[in-house]
């Protein structure tokens, strides 16, 4: 269970507030207008971001204190995902160790989730030798290598044409599937958002709502997000 | 916004160390001066000659080496002629050329046994010395012609092809160009340009010391070292001290109104070529790039010639000179990085402003300044046989903080933005992400900013004269031959320095671009 106890945060004129509950294992899709919040929510979990008030657990454990990297959870980001001027292998296998000093078994590991994402032998090559499909392949090797209870995705793949983000997509929930982790995913797409995430938060208004079902919020949305989505 | 929300990051507290470390040493040095002042007072009428003319050669060079490098880099920015990017690559030379070897070369073309006193001689004309302000002048001038000619060519190519095309569709003539386009752009262009050429030459020591000195020709930093060598009377080296902070103070505080263009970058090949306008303006433009290239290769050449036979046959004392320059160099660039990437480092988390005005601090501490109140800080401790190499060495690494935090900050922000949340993420943290992420990703600009410092320290004839030292470095060595005028061992002697710090700049840069 992923919860945002009573947080607050005030930047300047912004303000969100979060006071919600996500069920272990769920599939969630964060959406609202631009400016509202989304990314900020996904930031207070990552820890780039302190909340002025209230706590945030994971399974029952405060992680509002840790720092980004300790905490249980992996993020996708917009785009640089992967080091440029490292290799398949030692960018996935960050994951594993960020010494990059792994066992012969970590090492299998890597090749073995390599494998999985269907880049089998192309441990050797930089991200720039890539497709962009490849680049997000790797990037999802890493979380599934890292298998962290909580996975955030602010809108990962944006940059990728329809097929191959939903190709994307699929694998990604595959991947969610497999570890059993809870996931946020920021989206401007509704499309994204009924064929990934049964739930949705809204963010709007300053306020993160409590997740509800996807298809009848986007079938019925209230005023804010009607006039967003168009 | 980090994680360090919370608490001070590990690259912020290092950030905060060395730039606490760093003002307490010039910060401290400086007051140590100023307390061994005890005033104005014990300034003599020598001494304001000094400081008047320190003010009006700086003027007087900066006015000069702007002036010139507005027709040259108009030239530049308008032709195309073969060896023309080889020309405008050698313009960037002078910055990390050792001073005391270009003093050899202006001495070889313009002193008395050089070519223009000969052909004088032959017209029946009087000669020339380049010893005295005139010499002082004229170095200044070789020296910051070619980079003022730099910033003016940036500053060309900064204006949009668009324009030059705007103007030749209207059937604008040369004049009407100059008053719409290249005059604005020059008046934009010129304050800082010749605002750095004079903060440059208001601490000239070197050039001081080898070409001038006398009552017209003593710049402050010159007159520091003789009250400090000469007289041993450092009350009185210590109030120069201070004249020479409140110079540099107040020629800070006068750039803080002025934008000073960074002296090196790329984009010096723009692909537009402006108007260039036929006649007898492509023949002014010819010799005006001719005279320009004659006047910065010829005395290079000049003793390039008289010293590579020479080379072979240099006393061994000058090889043991060379190999300790060339540690020291390593040395002074090694620190100077550390502390450049330390700070830069913090400052890319972009919360601690102050460390900035840290690392900016150099600038208003002139060598000769750090010099002598470090000596005075130590000698209690220390003789200054014991004090010359590791002061020179501790000093060339501040002196090039500056130029590492200029080439490695924005790098570092840049860093930071792109990558800082993904490496927080995965916890790359400490050495692994020095290893991981840092240097390679900040390869070039360390390369380029460790070539600066190196060839900076082994060029530099500044502090080491101070300490009357047993185990010179190169430059002074070459000094020290020049003043007894064994002139082919100090043209092999400059020969080799000046190979030594190219060589170190590009081994530097070289390995930064391949890294």
């Amino acid at each position: 269970m992923l919860e945002f106890d009573g947080i607050r945060v005030t930047r300047g004129s912004f303000t969100l507030s979060a006071d919600l509950s996500v069920p272990t294992g769920a599939r969630v899709a964060v959406i609202g207008p631009s400016g509202s919040g989304k990314s900020t929510l996904l930031s207070l979990v990552g820890g780039f971001l302190a909340p002025d008030r209230g706590r945030i657990r994971v399974d029952g454990e405060d992680i509002t204190a840790l720092p980004p990297g300790q905490r249980p959870v992996s993020m996708l980001f917009q785009d640089q995902n992967l080091f440029p001027h490292l290799t398949v292998a030692q960018n996935v296998g960050l994951g594993l160790r960020p010494d990059l000093r792994l066992s012969d078994p970590q090492r299998a590991r890597v090749t073995q989730v390599l494998e999985e994402v269907g880049l089998e032998g192309l441990e050797a090559r930089r991200p720039a030798n890539l497709s962009g499909g490849q680049q997000g392949r790797v990037a999802l090797a890493r979380v599934l290598l890292r298998a962290r209870p909580v996975l955030l995705l602010d809108e990962p793949f944006a940059a990728l044409g329809p097929a191959l983000k939903a190709e994307m997509l699929a694998l990604l929930a595959r991947i969610a599937d497999g570890t059993g982790a809870t996931v946020l995913m920021v989206t401007h797409d509704p499309e994204d958002a009924r064929s990934f995430a049964p739930q949705t938060i809204l963010v709007e208004g300053g306020v993160a709502h409590p997740p509800v079902p996807t298809g009848p919020l986007l079938d019925n949305p209230p005023p804010g997000l009607r006039a967003y989505l168009g | 916004m980090a994680a360090g929300l919370f608490r001070l990051t590990r690259a912020e507290a290092g950030g905060a160390i060395a730039a606490t470390g760093l003002s307490a040493l010039i910060l401290g040095t400086l007051a140590t001066v100023a307390w061994a002042a005890q005033g104005l007072a014990g300034l003599g009428p020598w001494d304001w000659r000094a400081v008047w003319f320190t003010l009006w050669q700086a003027a007087l060079s900066a006015t000069l080496s702007a002036g010139l490098a507005v027709p040259v880099a108009r030239a530049l920015a308008r032709r195309r002629f073969p060896g023309r990017s080889a020309l405008v690559t050698l313009l960037g030379a002078p910055f990390i050329l050792p001073v005391i070897v270009a003093i050899m070369g202006l001495v070889a073309v313009f002193g008395r046994n050089g070519a223009i006193n000969d052909v004088l001689r032959f017209a029946g004309l009087p000669e020339i010395s380049i010893y005295g302000w005139q010499g002082v002048i004229l170095a200044h001038v070789f020296f910051n012609l070619p980079l003022s000619v730099r910033l003016v060519l940036q500053g060309w190519q900064a204006i949009p092809a668009e324009r030059f095309r705007l103007a030749a569709s209207l059937g604008f003539a040369p004049r009407n160009v100059a008053r719409h386009l290249e005059r604005p752009m020059l008046r934009a262009v010129l304050p800082g340009v010749w605002l750095a050429v004079f903060l440059v030459c208001l601490t000239s020591f070197t050039v001081a010391l080898a070409l001038g000195g006398g009552p017209r020709a003593t710049t402050v930093e010159l007159a520091i070292y003789q009250a400090f060598r000469f007289d041993f009377d450092l009350g009185r080296a210590a109030s120069l001290g201070l004249v020479q902070i409140a110079i540099c103070v107040a020629a800070m505080a006068l750039a803080r109104w002025v934008a000073i263009p960074a002296a090196f970058g790329a984009g010096l090949d723009a692909d537009h070529i402006p108007a260039a306008p036929g006649g007898w303006h492509r023949i002014s433009d010819m010799f005006v790039i001719t005279a320009a290239a004659g006047f910065l290769i010829w005395p290079m050449a000049a003793v390039t010639l008289r010293g590579l036979p020479q080379i072979a046959v240099l006393p061994p004392e000058v090889w043991q000179a060379a190999g300790r320059s060339v540690v020291m160099a390593l040395i002074s660039a090694l620190l100077a990085l550390t502390l450049s990437l330390t700070l830069a480092l913090s400052l890319a988390r972009g919360r601690m402003r102050w460390i900035e005005t840290a690392g900016m601090l150099p600038l208003i501490a002139s060598p000769l300044v750090l010099g002598t109140g470090l000596f005075i800080l130590l000698r209690g401790w220390f003789s200054p046989q014991a004090l010359a190499l590791p002061v020179t060495v501790a000093i060339n690494a501040v002196m090039a903080l500056p130029f590492g935090l200029r080439a490695l900050i924005p790098a570092a922000r840049t860093l930071h933005q792109d990558y800082g949340r993904l490496a927080d993420s995965l916890d790359l943290r400490g050495w692994a992400r020095l290893r991981y992420l840092t240097l390679p990703r900040l390869a070039r600009p360390l390369g380029f900013a460790g070539g600066l410092a190196a060839a900076l320290a082994m060029g530099d004839l500044g502090v080491i004269t101070l300490f009357a030292s047993d185990r010179p470095t190169l430059p002074l060595q070459l000094y020290q031959l020049m003043s007894s005028y064994r002139m082919d061992d100090a043209s092999a002697c400059a020969v080799l320095l000046m190979a030594i710090s190219f060589g170190l700049f590009w081994i530097f840069d070289q390995g930064g671009r391949l890294a």
